[in-house]
């Protein structure tokens, strides 16, 4: 059967190589959750419409849901267990921290990937930037207010550490 | 004072939670669902032949599978099968389970299987299922579960009403007949899916003899009853554990795959996963959608001397929580006034539709449409003022709206008139813009039954334990101030372990609001006898009269001197070890013999501008009251307020879940819309008012759905006023709102 063919392949998986033997039907999430326990990935929708398994592929946001495994040979993928150093967490986890911008935190790791790719590209995004950028996260515990105040937070502890 | 973060945070922001979803076991067997393809129909044989014969595939199970067990659940009325039994009544039942070494080989399985079906005609709303010689969905008596609804069970049946509510007091023809003004509204409120963003599933199997499970469920303990009834073990044999709930809002409320799961462990003998996708969860459980018209008599000064309220839910095939869901929605559906005439007539009705069960407000949203859509329209007859008339006519603390039930434990004209200040109402608005709001009054905090367990180490530090659970509401957090303020001891000190039929003490639910006060009670109470302990032992140790022994603070303080809390234990068990522990129990006696244990005040509001070309919504500013009594931390209390309105919010102008047929035409997050971020208003205040009146620890009471509850009504007010045409349905699309402005002409 197709579905059980494999494939090896060579991603760098939050700064480490990784080699690994693949079925070709395997999503991104699927390896990420069941091969490497990073649990961290969630699957909701499957559809690419509420982004909780958004993961940056070379610093692109994808829908690691419907992304193949195999597509990431050669490639780096960044998931939220990748971003604080030790015990400190990266200036963005501390931001959502800190504005109470998660309950029950299902959604909380897509939308703080999502932060990091809108502030590479946008160090001091407005309110109108923000909402645009997290139109594929959805969040049913907060009503967003408090996530659109943590990503400027953030926003403001890289700049300054920048600076 | 600063309030701490939660202390689910940092595991939330590094991926280190853990929910249900992310549990597996050394040899477990992963599965997929055969759904039902039709409506309504005799299951005509499930050949699983082609199935089997998948690699990976273990087993194939049917209904007729588990005729050694008892292979139905529901909690009020068990009527559920596990899988369908010999007939299937709606499209995406659960046919058969196929269990299979990877999730590959489970789908293919699941596919290769066959069904035969002999289709029944089917009734897809409350009109045809109550129309003469509909066809009947359930025939025969289940046998009664929940006692308290023995009229849910008068078998066998006659037609296709699930329950049935009648309440009333005084004489509401009377009343009627010499009302000045008679004001008549009729509403319809849409089918609804929760969106708990992590799906179902639940990990299931059988070890020392026990069945233990992992489930994504707000109330392991009745879920733990479900199950010890299917397999006949004793409750003590069943261990239902939740994590980290990846969303609730009353969809995770009662059993749902968790047999499932077992059943699959119970067949194979291995460890068995069941998860479902965002599609799978919307055929699984979904809202209850609302007809209600009530009629209510004014005199011309404004005073609500009558109410009669006719309410019909739809609530799908299988009973889940339906009849307390109806029986809720009644006890809310004529508003938080003064009123001496009072009449209910309510159904919840089986039809071929996905099951549906409680959903945050549990039927105050539904029927808040409905009775503050009629406050305003009143208040447009009679000329007065819609915040004014509410004025007149809302329950005084202290007095008693609903016979028989707790005295209003809240200032609702203060709460109004918080809500009226932050929304601007009376200032002029532009053309085309609108202000709406509503006020609610829920019987919430469900039966007061919670216990929890709290100990001091012999370091000194405390841990709690409950069988609540962590959804994202903050109970944890909450939890752990109430204890740390008790026991005066800093909150890095205090831990907390949660919801385990096991290993944590027994709690009704998670739900109905109730976590901060109830829990918080039971947890209050442990504290006061721990330190009483504390106190006794420290006598026993060195002596001194009882009366100048004192424990607070971290300290115990007598005669000889102070002791730590610590040093209690260890000198009393000779070493570092040792433990002393408190049980707090909370039952409906003293201040908690009235019941609802609170009444959940729900006051909310929001201010719209319509697109004159579109019709499109767009909500300018959001504010919310929360009248708690005390807010234990101010934060979370506002997150899970605004939280709330935003559900209402998206049940008022996106959400819908639509039939055509016997097939549901959106069951998935792309054509079910949500609210987006770009959704929300830019304005949003969210007011606590702090009172002290409520039972709980502090003379807090609960909140976290209540402001949801009039957002509908509120919504369509607003859009009413904004296009001069009151809406008789949501959500408030474009389109619809397109043709309320082409019949105003405004």
């Amino acid at each position: 059967m197709i579905g059980l063919d494999t494939v090896e392949i060579a991603p760098r998986i939050n700064g480490r190589e990784t080699v690994l033997e693949v079925p070709v039907r395997m999503t991104l999430a699927e390896m990420l959750r069941d091969r490497l326990g990073l649990y961290g990935v969630k699957v909701s929708c499957e559809m690419q419409v509420c982004g909780v398994c958004t993961v940056l592929v070379d610093g692109q946001p994808v829908s690691s849901c419907t992304f193949l495994a195999a597509d990431t040979d050669g490639r780096r993928v960044l998931t939220v267990e990748g971003l604080a150093e030790g015990d400190r967490l990266h200036p963005i986890q501390q931001a959502f921290v800190d504005r109470f911008a998660l309950q029950c935190g299902f959604c909380t790791p897509g939308f703080i990937m999502m932060t990091k790719h809108l502030l590479e590209r946008s160090p001091l995004p407005d309110r109108e930037e923000i909402v645009e950028h997290f139109d594929g996260n959805l969040c049913r515990c907060t009503g967003y207010a408090p996530i659109i105040e943590a990503v400027q937070d953030a926003a403001g502890r890289l700049g300054r550490r920048g600076s | 004072m600063r309030y701490p973060t939660r202390l689910d945070a940092v595991p939330k922001v590094t991926g280190k939670a853990r929910y249900a979803v992310d549990f597996a076991a050394h040899g477990m067997l992963f599965s997929a669902l055969v759904r039902s393809e039709r409506g309504h129909a005799i299951l005509g044989g499930v050949d699983a032949e082609a199935a089997l014969s998948v690699k990976g595939v273990v087993a194939v199970i049917t209904g007729e599978d588990l005729a050694p067990l008892f292979p139905r659940y529901g909690h009020i009325v068990a009527d559920h099968p596990i899988l369908a039994i010999g007939k299937v009544r709606y499209l995406g039942e659960p046919v058969a389970l196929v269990v299979a070494e990877d999730r590959y080989s489970a789908h293919d399985g699941a596919e290769a299987v066959e069904v035969l079906y002999q289709d029944l005609p089917t009734v897809m709303n409350p009109d045809q299922a109550l129309a003469d010689g509909a066809p009947l969905l359930h025939t025969t008596d289940y046998g009664v579960g929940d006692r308290s609804f023995s009229e849910a069970h008068s078998e066998p049946r006659s037609d296709n009403v699930c329950h049935r509510v009648d309440l009333h007091w005084g004489d509401v023809e009377q009343a009627m007949s010499r009302a000045d003004h008679v004001v008549e509204t009729s509403t319809s409120y849409p089918m609804l899916y929760g969106y708990a963003m992590e799906p179902y599933n639940a990990l299931a199997h059988f070890e020392d003899g026990y069945l233990k499970v992992i489930t994504t469920a707000q109330h392991p303990f009745m879920v733990r009853d479900d199950l010890a009834r299917v397999f006949s073990l004793p409750l003590s044999h069943v261990r239902v554990t939740s994590p980290y709930v990846g969303g609730g809002y009353g969809t995770k409320s009662y059993t749902k795959v968790e047999p499932l799961a077992a059943v699959g462990a119970w067949y194979t003998g291995r460890p068995v996963k069941v998860e479902f996708d965002a599609t799978g969860s919307i055929l699984t459980t979904r809202a209850d959608s609302a007809r209600v018209t009530i009629r209510s008599g004014f005199s011309s000064d404004g005073r609500l001397l009558a109410r009669d309220v006719d309410l019909i839910l739809d609530t799908g095939a299988y009973a889940d929580n339906g009849p307390l869901v109806l029986s809720k929605a009644s006890n809310r559906s004529f508003g938080p006034y003064r009123n001496p005439n009072v009449r209910v007539r309510g159904r919840a009705v089986y039809t071929n539709t996905v099951p549906s069960s409680s959903y945050r407000g549990f039927g105050a949203p539904q029927v808040s449409l409905a009775s503050e859509l009629n406050m305003d329209q009143a208040a447009e007859v009679l000329r007065i003022d819609p915040g004014e008339l509410r004025r007149r006519n809302l329950i005084p603390p202290g007095e008693r709206h609903y016979p028989g039930k707790r005295p209003m434990d809240a200032d609702l004209a203060a709460d109004l008139d918080l809500l009226l200040e932050g929304l601007g109402w009376g200032k002029p608005t532009p053309e085309r813009h609108g202000i709406g709001f509503g006020v609610t009054a829920s019987d919430a905090g469900a039966f007061p039954v919670s216990t929890a367990t709290v100990k001091i180490l012999p370091d000194g530090s405390a841990l709690l334990s409950t069988g609540s659970s962590e959804m994202g509401q903050g109970s944890r957090t909450a939890l752990s101030l109430i204890a740390s303020r008790e026991l005066g001891i800093p909150l890095e000190r205090v831990a907390i372990s949660q919801s385990d039929t096991h290993a944590t003490p027994y709690e009704r639910t998670s739900g109905a609001s109730r976590t901060t006060t109830l829990v918080g009670l039971a947890i209050q109470r442990a504290c006061l006898q721990l330190l009483a302990r504390l106190e006794e032992v420290a006598v026993e140790l060195k002596g001194g009269p009882p009366t100048e022994v004192k424990a607070a603070e971290g300290t115990v303080v007598g005669p000889w001197g102070d002791l730590s809390y610590g040093e209690v234990v260890q000198e009393w068990f000779g070493g570092q070890l040792g433990e002393l522990s408190a049980t707090g129990v909370v039952r409906r006696a003293g201040d908690l013999a009235e019941l609802p244990p609170f009444w959940e005040i729900g006051a909310s509001g929001v201010k719209v501008r319509v697109d004159p070309d579109t019709g499109q919504v767009f909500p300018l500013r959001m504010v919310t009251v929360a009248d708690v009594g005390h807010a234990i931390h101010p934060e979370m209390l506002k997150g899970q307020d605004v939280g709330a309105a935003t559900q209402g919010l998206g049940a008022a102008l996106f959400e819908e879940l639509v039939y055509d047929g016997p097939q549901l035409v959106n069951p998935n997050l792309v054509e079910y819309r949500v609210p987006r971020a770009k959704d929300m208003p830019g304005e949003i205040v969210s007011i606590v008012a702090e009172r002290g009146d409520g039972v709980g620890p502090y003379g807090a009471k609960g909140g976290g759905e209540g402001t949801l509850n009039p957002m509908g009504a509120a919504t369509a007010a607003a859009v009413a006023r904004a296009v001069g045409r009151w809406p008789d349905r949501l959500p408030l699309t474009p389109e619809r709102v397109w043709r309320l402005m082409r019949e105003s002409g405004r």
